[in-house]
């Protein structure tokens, strides 16, 4: 039998939470995050008012996706620009390949994308022998170690410089002898400088989708996505349809929030707006323009009234940093695109409520993440509706529906109840009392794997209020 | 005439931790309240709602109602279970016959520190403890019902106490219901995070307004042989000069 999805996550989670290496690493990175993050919103006089902005941003948006799409691509078009509707992956792959075959591509460099990632749009190239490179530092290190980033905005953040510099010996250029950050970025650069000059094809994501400017804007911070996007003589946007955004002017908060809970910076190295291919006399720039507009499930959760405000997701990163779960099991661990709260939120709406219902139950909901989401998602809500959704579609266990409707008829009548409790403790007291906790016939045996046993009080508070304590 | 307060008591803290049921008695009724104890009251009915089983958590927030729905005002020593009660049954009984009732029995619910501080406008409760003691600030209480300052404005009269901030007082115990089961490794390793957090401090007691979080951190202190204890908010403001030290 194969493993599923939700047994490998528990095995994976059971490995890394007890890897204390693992946390202190992850733990450090976070701590830092936590700091800019903090005096990044410091230097934003009202944050609150600038969340509450972006959520207005989002949900105008979102509410008239239809509208501003159409008003985005009739403005692409009129440039010159080619825009392609992908209903799912396969048609979004497929447009890109088969532009890349018939244009004779032959060597892709790409800026950092998660909708390619979802997608899984670099094997689908690599599989008709085009070769690609990330050119994003920490892209271009995971994709050395053929494995998915970490995380959507430091993809390569579980790993240390020794083991960077370990990797690039074996995978650059053998004669790397430091590990010396700026070494081993000199080190990239000088083996992506030859992709970015020897590449027919640039693809890159999009961060936003301005409607009435008709033009895509990016968040950088390394450069490498403003050589991806004007050196080669083909430009792909790869983006899904939830990033468009109404107005030019909406940026001017935007840029700024998406900046400050990514990283903590004002706003991030290279903030670029591309609307189409080179225009007549102008000296550079890509000869071809393509976006790709990605549905791939996002329709159906538009459909969703109670659930909709997902797609307001900016894709900063602040809930993963900030969430507990994420930071003891980490990046990998979730075996989806899009880790941490908002990958538990959304993942079961894009790749099935059954496959992935596991994740909405991976929180201890203590809304952490909720609290600083730039565009006010109410992430861990929607982690219960998505578990409402679960036992409703009939996914959960029969045993624990049992469980839950035998806990019903007994909480319904309080004196079952309170027998139930009475019960329970002097079961417990004899399974201890013979020294079985833990053991096969101990009910609460997987909380005393990690924990000493619950307290057993011979009296219940409900008997201690008959016996007089009740007398006012 | 003196106030009354009904006592809402989370089921869990009635089979396995009535001593604190019994603090916030104490406390109340040093303040000047009567306090009554609805016998009908049963489990909220939290256990299932966040387990996804709303049909099964409704006619238990229903018969939660129907218990409470003639109490003046409703006091919880528990972030969580208040937390289920004003913040949830709204919604989850929007469709219920006592949909109205519902509304009026959320806006009248009220956790302990919240309810001395904000409706009592009590922070001085007489109450002594001469003890080092670190706060960790329960995630339902914090984020739902966003209590920072109210149980800290409470500790720091207490007499003799001394309070120490332990670090990341606002990340999770890692309990979370059905978490500390279905996911009983990683609800382990923020256990034992929080627990760090705790003996960094080098305080005797660890407190919180969340009985469950306490009772999931003693297990996990227990299991390491920490030094720390756990002690509820109720149990330190019931403590008075006059008291047997008891933990």
């Amino acid at each position: 039998m194969s493993t599923t999805a939700a047994q490998r996550f528990l095995r994976d989670a059971a490995e890394k939470s007890a890897d204390l290496v693992h946390r202190d690493l992850i733990r450090r990175g976070m701590e830092s995050y936590d700091a800019a993050h903090l005096a990044g919103r410091a230097r934003i006089k009202d944050w609150e008012a600038a969340r509450q902005k972006c959520q207005e941003i989002k949900r105008e948006a979102i509410n008239h996706l239809d509208r501003y799409l159409l008003q985005f691509e009739e403005k692409v078009i009129a440039r010159g620009g080619h825009v392609f509707w992908a209903a799912d992956s396969e048609e979004a792959c497929t447009y890109v390949k088969n532009l890349a075959t018939r244009l004779g591509v032959r060597t892709v460099v790409k800026s950092k994308s998660m909708v390619t990632e979802e997608i899984h749009l670099s094997p689908a190239l690599e599989k008709v022998g085009i070769k690609v490179w990330e050119t994003d530092f920490g892209e271009y290190i995971v994709q050395l170690r053929d494995e998915p980033p970490y995380h959507i905005v430091t993809p390569a953040m579980h790993l240390n410089r020794g083991q960077i510099a370990k990797l690039f010996r074996e995978k650059v250029d053998p004669k790397i002898d430091s590990d010396d950050p700026a070494y081993l970025m000199g080190a990239a650069r000088r083996k992506l400088r030859q992709a970015f000059f020897a590449a027919e094809m640039g693809i890159s994501g999009a961060n936003f989708l301005v409607a009435d400017a008709g033009v895509i804007a990016i968040s950088t911070n390394e450069g490498n996505g403003r050589l991806c996007t004007s050196v080669p003589r083909i430009h792909v946007v790869v983006t899904g349809i939830e990033k468009v955004i109404p107005r030019l002017e909406d940026l001017a908060v935007l840029w700024p929030v998406l900046a400050t809970s990514g990283t903590g910076q004002g706003i991030t190295t290279y903030s670029t707006l591309i609307g189409g291919p080179r225009q007549p006399g102008e000296v550079d720039g890509p000869e071809e323009f393509h976006v790709v507009l990605v549905d791939n499930g996002r329709s159906q959760l538009l459909a969703d009234p109670e659930q909709r405000e997902v797609l307001h997701c900016i894709r900063c990163g602040a809930c993963l940093n900030i969430c507990p779960v994420f930071r003891h099991v980490g990046g990998h661990t979730y075996g989806t695109t899009y880790p941490g709260p908002i990958g538990s939120v959304l993942t079961p709406h894009l790749a099935g409520i059954k496959e992935f219902k596991h994740l909405s139950y991976a929180s201890s909901l203590c809304g952490a993440c909720t609290s600083v989401c730039p565009v006010k998602i109410d992430l861990h809500h929607h982690l219960l509706q998505n578990r409402r959704n679960a036992t409703e579609a009939g996914a959960t266990k029969s045993s624990e529906r049992l469980m839950f409707r035998a806990w019903r008829s007994i909480m319904l009548h309080p004196r079952m109840y309170a027998l139930g409790g009475w019960s329970m403790r002097n079961a417990l007291r004899i399974i201890y009392g013979l020294g079985l906790a833990g053991s096969i016939l101990d009910p609460m045996r997987v909380w005393n794997r990690h924990r000493s046993p619950v307290p057993l009080p011979s009296e219940s508070f409900r008997a201690r209020w008959r016996k007089g304590l009740g007398a006012n | 005439m003196e106030q009354k307060v009904s006592l809402f008591v989370p089921c869990f803290v009635d089979q396995l931790l009535p001593e604190v049921a019994v603090d916030t008695v104490k406390v109340l009724r040093r303040i000047g309240y009567a306090v009554d104890f609805p016998e009908d009251q049963t489990c909220c009915g939290q256990p299932a709602f966040n387990t996804g089983y709303w049909n099964e958590a409704r006619p238990c927030a229903e018969h939660f109602v129907q218990a409470f729905k003639h109490a003046d005002v409703i006091v919880c020593p528990s972030g969580s279970c208040a937390t289920m009660v004003r913040t949830f049954y709204p919604a989850l009984l929007t469709t219920s016959s006592l949909r109205e009732d519902a509304i009026a029995v959320a806006s009248r619910t009220f956790e302990l520190s919240e309810f001395l501080v904000k409706v009592a406008a009590v922070t001085q409760v007489g109450a002594s403890f001469p003890h080092s003691v670190t706060y960790h600030a329960s995630c339902h209480g914090l984020r739902e019902l966003h209590l920072r300052d109210e149980p800290l404005q409470l500790l720091r009269e207490v007499d003799g106490l001394k309070l120490i901030e332990m670090a990341r007082s606002e990340e999770c115990c890692g309990f979370g219901g059905t978490f500390a089961a279905k996911f009983a490794d990683i609800s382990a390793a923020m256990g034992n995070s929080k627990a760090e957090s705790v003996a960094a401090t080098g305080a005797e007691f660890v407190t919180a307004i969340d009985p469950s979080c306490l009772l999931h951190l003693q297990g996990i202190l227990g299991k390491r042989h920490a030094a720390a204890r756990t002690i509820h908010l109720a149990s330190i403001l019931a403590r008075d000069g006059a008291a047997q030290e008891r933990p």
